[in-house]
């Protein structure tokens, strides 16, 4: 039966149909809903772990031990995971390994924009890409398959607009292979440097034998030879290029860019007039032509930035826009912000008015730095607010020490907060770390995580001990504070930042988001108290504007957290029934 | 119906998604060719959000440039202003006429903009309080289907399929609500 499915959910069932046996990941968009989609599915071990290196090295045991295994993430994902990639390279794999990884083009919800092929060619393992969700079913299960074939992990890229777009699918019946015996080998196991040297000729051989799969696998293919105008492309812009062009020009669709194919390109480009390149980020296809000794048309009309659409091929090629009204740049912007009632907000609303220098990191919380609270000077990657703040504290006067502070999520923190906690400890910076506790991974849709408790399935799991663990490591001061209770939380600061050693401030409350969270009453303003002084406007909470001259409460959108309530210096916003 | 381009627009919480959904299954069952293209991760909190859903018989891209809309489903107004450039000319821009004020306009940088569906020339506007309408029916939650039945009064699909794909789409407890939802709507 045909049904419709966004292609993180084929890719799932095609790992499932492939007989996966085990999943491990870290969430990240755009690829969290692959493992979301198998931990639903009876008969294999799902799991969120706490980063993507833990991940991969946990899929690489199950591996070992010979049952096939999976792990996803999304493009800085990889980042975290290469150091067990590059070395997985060298050992191969026992059962089937597939590491699936998918790009940001344009960053709908990412920090920055590479193109994870250039880990294929760099860790030496092959790569499939698919373009639509019928071939993520398809390609996952024959990545599987090819990873046994050759020994080797395989990357299975995807992009926002293939992971996130649906498209019919035939899904079909589960096969389990047998389970591959573990056998202990230690040349190809352990990778201490005699063992090591012994493996690379291995891997160099090995991409040679892809090479020459890469001419005639199934992956990559051409479609309507004999054109005057050929056209190399892959994944989401093979997609755009027939919409465009259908049927009228050749078509070289490359689903595995790495290796890439020597004689099957060369062939291609001598059929027609005029070769393009058309590939979302850089330039990788057309680098290998050019080094072929090809002179396609790539980069210098189809830009490495961003994301494509037909509208960006039918431009590239001068070929007409549809005609359609303007776009009115007087219109508002509507851009993301923290959600009302957001526990975020009062912490973020308190370092704001004291004017605190924050090293910021990756979730919801992000969104802190933008106005009207702008409290985040820096968002670099997963974990780099603690590690950052150290090493700026280190470099500077001791006093700045009294107006800085690191602020991370619990779940960033559990994914690499906890190793530069241990540092600022070790290295003995007198930093102050706030840790915004929200009891789930916000951002990328409410995943558990070690801090909340359960685990992937919704079944109760150890527990991590947050303060606990933060005296462990070698911080005396921790203290928990409730960040809809401003003045606690300016105590709190003006404490911890005055103390001459490291601090933890656990700024503890559940997203309001979560089904367990009840909201309370709405609260209301008494437009006769209002001086309309602004100060609640300060907050950036959607439920509260000033519209008419006067605060005003939206009682749809208010969850009655109370924050703007302290905040009011007359007493004008109370709580209590709906305002009119 | 060759092929038909619906753009379903709206707020990052508004649960659009839904929408999207139940429109994409209806298709596919109608036995075309069916691409959605979702949004998730940052901007779904509470910024402009975008679902791209196309039927035809060979359907390649799954998103929807300007001026190949054929309609336009907004949950919100000024979202519906913002994404009407993406109709054809002669397009049909749906839209709920519920106000949801974005940052700029909360802080007062700038006002919502007034009467911002009159001056929209060259297409078609059909405008629907989709908001109390639902509420009518007893969920704020089916605007959903409130926005789809004004849809449905244009595309050669039998009313009996949208009320299948509405029962297999939501939860069994909310079925007759959402099915109430969608006759008012239809029916007005």
């Amino acid at each position: 039966m045909k049904e419709l499915l966004i292609g993180n959910a084929a890719v799932a069932r095609g790992l499932y149909e492939g007989g996966l046996g085990f999943v491990s990941s870290y969430p990240g968009t755009p690829s969290t809903e692959i493992t979301e989609a198998l931990a639903k599915y009876d008969g294999l071990h799902a799991e969120w772990a706490p980063n993507e290196k833990v991940a991969l090295e946990a899929a690489f045991g199950a591996s070992l031990a010979g049952k096939r295994a999976a792990c996803a993430m999304k493009h800085v994902g990889l980042n975290v995971a290469a150091d067990p990639l590059f070395t997985l390279s060298y050992t191969g794999v026992n059962a089937g390994l597939v590491v699936c990884v998918a790009d940001d083009p344009a960053m709908h919800s990412s920090q920055n924009e590479q193109d994870s092929r250039h880990y294929a060619i760099a860790a030496k393992v092959p790569m499939l890409e698919p373009a639509d969700s019928a071939e993520c079913l398809a390609f996952a299960k024959a990545a599987l398959e090819l990873s046994e074939n050759y020994d080797t992990p395989v990357l299975l890229r995807l992009s926002t607009r293939v992971s996130h777009s649906q498209s019919a699918v035939e899904t079909g019946e589960r096969t389990v292979p047998a389970q591959k015996p573990y056998e202990k080998n230690i040349a190809k196991y352990v990778m201490m440097p005699a063992n090591a040297r012994a493996r690379h000729p291995m891997v160099e051989e090995r991409t040679a034998k892809l090479a020459a799969f890469a001419e005639d696998c199934p992956f990559n293919r051409v479609e309507n030879p004999g054109q005057k105008i050929g056209v190399i492309t892959h994944g989401a812009p093979y997609q755009y290029v027939k919409e465009v062009f259908g049927d009228t020009v050749s078509v070289l669709k490359i689903g595995m860019p790495n290796p890439l194919p020597t004689k099957l390109i060369l062939d291609f480009a001598a059929s027609v007039e005029t070769l393009y390149v058309v590939e979302e980020l850089d330039p990788v296809i057309e680098t290998h032509c050019r080094n072929l000794g090809l002179s396609p048309v790539g980069k210098e009309r189809f830009s490495a930035i961003g994301e494509f659409s037909q509208a960006t091929i039918r431009t590239s090629f001068g070929l007409p826009e549809p005609q359609h009204l303007p776009a009115d740049p007087a219109l508002p912007a509507r851009p993301p912000m923290m959600c009302a009632g957001c526990p975020h907000r009062g912490m973020y609303y308190v370092l704001a008015k004291k004017k605190i220098t924050v090293l910021g990191d990756i979730g919801c919380y992000t969104l802190g730095a933008v106005p009207p609270l702008s409290a985040v000077d820096s968002t670099l990657c997963m974990g780099a607010s603690v590690s950052g703040a150290h090493g700026f504290l280190k470099a500077s006067d001791p006093e700045q020490a009294k107006h800085t502070v690191a602020v991370i999520g619990d779940s960033t923190f559990m994914h690499s907060g906890m190793t530069g906690l241990t540092n600022v400890a070790y290295n003995g910076s007198n930093t102050t770390v706030i840790v915004l506790d929200n009891s789930i991974t916000g951002m990328t849709g409410h995943q558990p995580n070690p801090i909340t408790g359960y685990n992937i399935k919704g079944e109760p799991a150890a527990q991590v001990d947050l303060e606990a663990f933060c005296r462990a490591v070698g911080v005396r001061r921790v203290r928990v504070v409730d960040p809809y209770d401003l003045a606690a939380c300016e105590q709190a600061l003006t404490e911890e930042l005055s103390a001459d050693e490291p601090s933890v401030i656990i700024s503890r409350r559940p997203c309001v988001l979560l089904k367990s969270v009840k909201p309370k009453p709405a609260l209301r303003v008494d437009a006769e108290k209002c001086r309309a002084c602004r100060k609640c406007m300060g907050l950036g909470c959607p439920a509260v504007s000033m519209k008419t001259g006067k605060a005003r409460i939206d009682t749809t959108l208010c969850v009655g957290c109370g924050v703007c309530e302290e905040l009011c210096a007359f007493g004008a916003i109370a709580k209590g029934g709906d305002e009119a | 119906m060759n092929s038909v381009n619906v753009m379903i627009v709206g707020v990052g919480g508004q649960g659009s998604l839904l929408a999207s959904k139940i429109l994409g299954s209806l298709l596919l069952g109608a036995g075309y060719d069916v691409k959605v293209s979702e949004v998730h991760g940052m901007s779904q909190r509470g910024g402009s959000v975008v679902t791209y859903v196309r039927a035809g018989e060979r359907v390649c891209s799954p998103v929807i440039e300007p001026g190949e809309a054929d309609f336009v489903l907004a949950f919100e107004k000024l979202e519906g202003a913002r994404f009407a450039p993406y109709l054809k000319p002669g397009g049909v821009l749906i839209v709920n006429t519920q106000e949801i004020d974005p940052m700029p306009v909360i802080t007062g940088k700038t006002a919502y903009p007034s009467d911002i569906l009159s001056s929209l020339s060259g297409i078609t506007v059909e405008a629907a309080d989709a908001l109390a309408l639902a509420e009518a029916a007893g969920s704020a939650k089916a605007v959903n289907v409130v926005l789809l039945a004004k849809l449905a009064k244009y595309l050669p699909v039998p009313y009996e399929k949208w009320v299948s794909a509405i029962e297999n789409a939501v939860a069994p407890r909310f079925t007759e609500m959402n099915l109430k939802a969608f006759k008012t709507s239809y029916d007005q």
